[in-house]
């Protein structure tokens, strides 16, 4: 199937097996292309001793950690085909994963996205509400993952408005006049969690404004860390925005994502569980031995993807632990697995003599 | 009066007259006083039922014991004119609990006065054996040539003030740690003794393995690696297969699922180590020839080498990570590959002969330590090619 018909496919509209089945016809033969077109990738596969040459499955090809796109540059196209390098967060003296995107790669990227949001947002552009700063997007420097992640879904946006100013106050006028020329309207809200929550929320809570955002539908990424130190949950965090600002809370969507499968994200549905599309999948490995886990037990987060095409990152294993809680039965009519995310893996405390073996990982 | 920096948690003695403490002269190596000190440490901790729940505190009092501090003695007995530097300062590593005793008694038996930065979590190994030093402290007065200091490693006005009063500083905990400390200066007469991050491999000559010796091996084995998360500068990464072919597929075939069987029963795997033990499988095919080894699980990764590489020393993983190697030649065939890096090379059917002539013919730039598996971890007073005894303290020439 080409890669057209594929994104021609509704994102939630495959069973179980009719997806198993394209799935491994089309990792199968995106491992068999990158392992012609990109050396170290044959290297990787080599070593673990994989023959590409055997009809399997995409749950039995071997998994990078995306740690190693931290260090490597993966690449399975020549360096002029690359039109586009996409880079995660890290902060100061981290290391960042880098992610060569061609023309091919990164236009599927663009169109599996609208795929996937117009299922929460419904089909057509409607006014944006980004809750965070524009000097993120302006500022150079703090360009990073945040600042990719607002432009990546501006394209949703008609008119688009910023609720913080460069100092991440609160912006209330542009936002009385946004949503006074936007009345009745669907407004589309994006950020990320920890922002949302501490500048948006937490700002509005304490000024006493109180924005009519019923007709709003939020998107919003980047983990929960910080909000688990502070003890929020999920649920906490939607009837908080809904106090504030009256959106409901079937509208607030969380998704899960990175850099090294931008496109194909996880979005949460109306009932709270983050969805597998056609596009990708999720599959739990136990720690232990890497076998796959059952429903419903805890393990670490293999992600895949169809669209890496220029660059060996079709199949990946996170350092996230997730469970799987069902699928093609979730019921808010979606097919395809949904599951859970329970945050980084812990960091090990080893004996030794070299105090520097946490550090070498970071 | 020399007054100490903020924040520092003395753990002994309860109170320290600094002047008193740098004014002290140091004793000639094995002084009387000491020995007896440390045979007194050694009967009260093994009489300690808190102290016999932890086995390398136990470990560290049979080194502490008469019968052991003579047999060391003897080695030293033509020494003449020897003195202690005089206040030496010891950094121990973050991770190894008891490693900070052994530094201890090293600086003491050369006849030292001693300033030792324990690690700044709070192990408690560290509490008893303080504990004990301090029970002894009215009855021996060499406990007086002891301070016990724990700090966090941030608190560069602690190493600077330590540092200036040194004669010699004893670095552990690795390059980072080493970089560290360097950074506080130290009087021009002053040396620093340094642990630098070390490499170490194995090598097992199957032809000598017999059947009922497997088991035993895996064990010593386990107690090299696992023990100590496979972190410590003597634990192998590398093992090298001697012998026939048949009996080496056969006894690696044994000894593998011998050890295997001890880390299922024995060791805490945590779910990082699969994700880290992945990741360092691929870095090291990125650099070479490598063939993942098929196993049950993820508690013990291997991978086959098609040949020694002489960067394999860079590509390593704590948690139980080996590269192997099944050599055409015998253990000559490691010579190209050691650099300064290699530290221990423990080893099962050689003998005697063979090892000692190995390092005379060789004189290779590494490896400071040959020890038969099972014994990697066990301290020596000679520690990394230095001899502790000697280096930390002055030979006076009388013409």
């Amino acid at each position: 199937m080409s890669m057209q018909e594929w994104l021609e496919t509704p994102p939630y509209s495959l069973s179980s097996e009719e997806k198993r089945e394209r799935l491994n016809l089309q990792l199968r033969e995106l491992t068999r292309s990158h392992y012609e077109r990109c050396g170290l990738y044959r290297r990787f596969l080599d070593a673990s001793g994989f023959d590409i040459h055997l009809d399997f499955s995409y749950d039995e090809i071997p998994f990078l950690p995306v740690r190693l796109f931290k260090e490597y540059d993966l690449k399975s196209v020549r360096d002029e085909e690359v039109v586009k390098t996409l880079t995660s967060s890290g902060t100061t003296g981290q290391r960042v994963s880098k992610i060569y995107l061609d023309k091919e790669t990164s236009s599927n990227q663009t169109k599996c996205l609208v795929k996937i949001v117009s299922s929460f947002l419904g089909g057509h552009r409607v006014p944006m509400l980004i809750l965070d700063s524009s000097a993120v997007i302006k500022n150079r420097q703090m360009f990073s993952a945040r600042g990719a992640g607002i432009l990546g879904f501006s394209m949703f946006g008609t008119k688009r408005c910023y609720a913080l100013d460069e100092n991440m106050e609160l912006d209330i006028d542009s936002m009385k006049s946004f949503l006074e020329q936007h009345q009745g309207e669907t407004i589309f809200l994006f950020g990320f969690t920890f922002m949302i929550w501490q500048h948006f929320y937490k700002k509005l809570l304490v000024s006493g404004y109180r924005p009519d955002l019923s007709n709003g539908v939020l998107i919003h990424g980047g983990g929960w860390k910080k909000l688990v130190n502070e003890q929020v949950s999920p649920e906490d965090f939607k009837k908080a925005l809904n106090t504030v600002c009256g959106i409901q809370e079937k509208n607030v969507h969380d998704y899960y994502g990175m850099v090294e499968q931008t496109g194909s994200i996880y979005m949460e549905c109306e009932c709270g569980h983050l969805h597998t599309s056609v596009f990708s999948d999720v599959l739990i490995r136990r720690p232990k031995d890497f076998s796959l886990a059952d429903k419903g037990e805890r393990g670490l987060i293999e992600v895949v993807s169809i669209l890496p095409h220029s660059y060996p990152g079709h199949v990946l294993l996170t350092e996230d632990e997730g469970m799987i809680e069902g699928e093609d039965d979730c019921p808010c009519g979606r097919k395809g697995k949904y599951f859970k995310i329970f945050g980084r893996i812990k960091n090990a405390e080893i004996r030794g003599c070299s105090d520097t073996y946490a550090s070498n990982f970071k | 009066m020399i007054v100490q920096p903020a924040d520092i948690r003395i753990l002994y003695p309860k109170k320290i007259d600094w002047d008193a403490f740098f004014a002290k002269k140091a004793t000639t190596p094995f002084d009387i006083f000491c020995t007896e000190m440390l045979e007194a440490l050694s009967s009260s901790l093994l009489k300690d039922p808190q102290a016999r729940q932890y086995p390398d505190v136990i470990t560290f009092a049979f080194f502490c014991r008469k019968a052991n501090i003579k047999k060391i003695q003897e080695q030293y007995e033509r020494e003449e004119h020897r003195i202690g530097r005089g206040c030496l300062f010891h950094i121990a590593p973050s991770n190894v609990p008891i490693n900070f005793a052994f530094s201890l008694v090293a600086g003491l038996l050369s006849g030292n006065n001693n300033i030792v930065r324990v690690s700044s979590k709070n192990f408690p190994q560290v509490e008893i054996i303080a504990r004990h030093i301090q029970d002894l402290s009215s009855s021996h007065a060499s406990t007086s040539r002891i301070v016990l200091v724990q700090y966090d490693r941030d608190n560069r006005e602690a190493t600077d003030f330590f540092s200036s009063h040194s004669d010699v500083r004893v670095i552990w905990g690795g390059d980072a740690t080493i970089t560290s400390i360097r950074r506080s200066p130290i009087p021009s007469r002053s040396f620093d003794v340094t642990f630098a991050d070390r490499y170490s491999f194995a090598t097992i000559n199957a032809d000598a393995v017999s059947e009922d010796a497997v088991g035993k091996l895996a064990e010593g084995f386990y107690n090299d690696t696992y023990l100590f998360d496979q972190n410590a500068c003597s634990a192998p990464h590398l093992i090298v297969w001697t012998g026939d072919r048949k009996r080496i597929e056969q006894v690696r075939e044994r000894f593998w699922n011998s050890l295997h069987e001890l880390v299922a029963k024995k060791y805490e795997f945590q779910s990082v180590m699969a994700v880290d033990k992945l990741t360092a499988m691929y870095r090291q095919a990125a650099a070479m020839e490598i063939r993942e080894e098929r196993t049950k699980d993820n508690f013990i990764k291997r991978v086959m080498l098609s040949s020694l590489n002489d960067k394999i020393d860079e590509y390593r993983c704590a948690c139980g990570y080996f590269s192997e190697y099944i050599s055409e030649e015998d253990i000559n065939e490691v010579v190209p590959i050691v650099n300064n890096k290699y530290q221990t090379m423990s080893y099962y059917g050689y003998e005697e002969d063979r090892l000692k002539s190995f390092v005379q013919e060789n004189k290779m730039k590494g490896i400071d330590r040959i020890v038969p598996i099972g014994h990697t971890t066990d301290f020596s007073l000679i520690w990394d090619g230095y001899d502790l005894i000697r280096t930390l303290s002055r030979k006076i020439q009388i013409l």
